[in-house]
């Protein structure tokens, strides 16, 4: 089982990243191997339509799931295209999510902003 | 002065434009519209056209703007994602071989549909938004109204300037706030541009985004100061400072507030105001003329 989390820096010790689509890096963590790889979020510097394009990032990565703090409106259409879930984040810690995911004690994400299209976009 | 001019025979288009909103553009625009008598008043802040409050315009005429918009056909898609990495909106996604197209990301350039090698892409019509026109006293208003949630109103903007460049008239365009992309389209066949600026520092940044914005774009133009006070005027120094022409000042004054919010054209109401916007009109109209010629 593979997870994609949004990440402030390239270590398992740095946090989760407050933003989904302009996040500098993803994690794509395997539960079963513990292999870890980070991946550049080439989407971040997008003008418009970042978390469309970080979702691709995702999809294309293979992986099962998503661990995110939030996730835009059209980004969750993208993850739902590719029947891949979106688990909401509850600890700063990326480490301590993990946990959390495997334990199954992290919620489904259920609450979706808009998205802050139009910012820049024009 | 105007009194002796036909203001008739003035074929210009004047821009009114300032770097955020809330100084006064469409006070500007609508009263030097309705005071210039035989007039063409185009509100291209289209985001939210409030001229039409004013003038309240009759006879209403609409048409509905479109924009073209790809359309995938998921059989013809192989899959080889050309269109995603050229979106440079992002409006494109391949998940599972099927293409996503998110409608209200795309900017419709039309790329996307020219490098598929297999032409699964084909254009659709999509309606943003709409322009009216309608007559209020002599003045002719034009009124752009773009959808809420749609990226850009620059088809809205460009379509208005088109209906009116055989206009052979007095023209005021009534700009959108800032100098992104939308207030370049509206400024770009004027022939010369009003900036409104208000006497404080922030105003003066604003000002000066439109300033530069102008030179750019080598239009000639001035500045009306508004909301003036008795007290020193940041906006004024800036003029002075970079030697720009100041067309008028209109006071900050409990009247001329009380009449714009009850959206009265003050011109109509107070004979003080008709005067400053007359002698405002004059001011613009001799500008034009002596620019032109000084570039002719």
């Amino acid at each position: 089982m593979k997870i994609a989390i949004p990440v402030d820096e390239k270590t398992l010790e740095s946090n989760v990243c407050a933003s989904f689509g302009r996040t500098p890096y993803f994690l794509i963590y395997d539960t079963e191997t513990e292999e870890s790889v980070f991946i550049d979020n080439t989407a971040a510097a997008s003008t418009g339509g970042a978390g469309i394009k970080s979702a691709q990032i995702i999809v294309d990565s293979k992986a099962n799931a998503l661990l995110t703090p939030r996730c835009g409106q059209n980004a969750v259409e993208v993850m739902q295209s590719a029947d891949i879930k979106i688990f909401k984040t509850i600890s700063l810690s990326i480490k301590d999510n993990i946990a959390f995911y495997i334990d199954g004690k992290l919620p489904l994400l259920d609450v979706v902003h808009a998205g802050f299209h139009g910012h820049g976009g024009n | 002065m105007l009194d002796f001019m036909d203001t008739e025979a003035i074929n210009m288009k004047i821009a009114v434009l300032s770097g955020k909103g809330g100084t006064g553009k469409t006070l500007v625009s609508v009263n030097l519209a309705a005071v210039a008598k035989k007039s063409t008043y185009i509100d291209c802040d289209v985001e939210e056209p409030n001229g039409h409050l004013f003038l309240k315009p009759e006879e209403i005429l609409e048409e509905t703007i479109s924009v073209k918009i790809p359309m995938v056909n998921n059989e013809l898609c192989s899959g080889c994602r050309k269109c995603v990495d050229f979106c440079k909106f992002n409006a494109l996604a391949s998940i599972k071989n099927k293409l996503i197209v998110f409608e209200d990301v795309c900017h419709s350039c039309g790329g996307c549909i020219l490098v598929c090698p297999q032409k699964a892409l084909t254009e659709k019509e999509k309606v943003i938004g709409k322009i009216q026109k309608g007559i209020s006293g002599e003045v002719t208003v034009w009124t752009g109204i773009l959808n809420t949630g749609e990226a850009t109103g620059i088809p809205i903007i460009k379509k208005l300037l088109a209906n009116n460049a055989s206009v052979e008239q007095l023209t005021f365009i009534d700009c959108p706030p800032g100098s992104a992309c939308i207030v370049m389209e509206s400024i770009k066949d004027a022939d010369y541009c009003v900036l409104v600026a208000e006497p404080t520092l922030f105003g003066v940044h604003n000002l000066n985004m439109v300033y530069e914005l102008v030179k750019l774009f080598n239009k000639p133009f001035g500045v009306v100061l508004n909301k003036c006070l008795e007290e020193e005027n940041p906006a004024e120094r800036f003029c002075l400072e970079k030697n720009i022409k100041i067309l008028g000042r209109i006071p900050f004054d409990n009247d001329l507030g009380t009449l714009n919010s009850n959206s009265e054209i003050v011109i109509n109401k107070n004979e003080k105001y008709r005067e400053l916007f007359s002698s405002l009109l004059d001011t613009v109209i001799e500008e034009v003329q002596h620019k032109t010629i000084a570039n002719s």
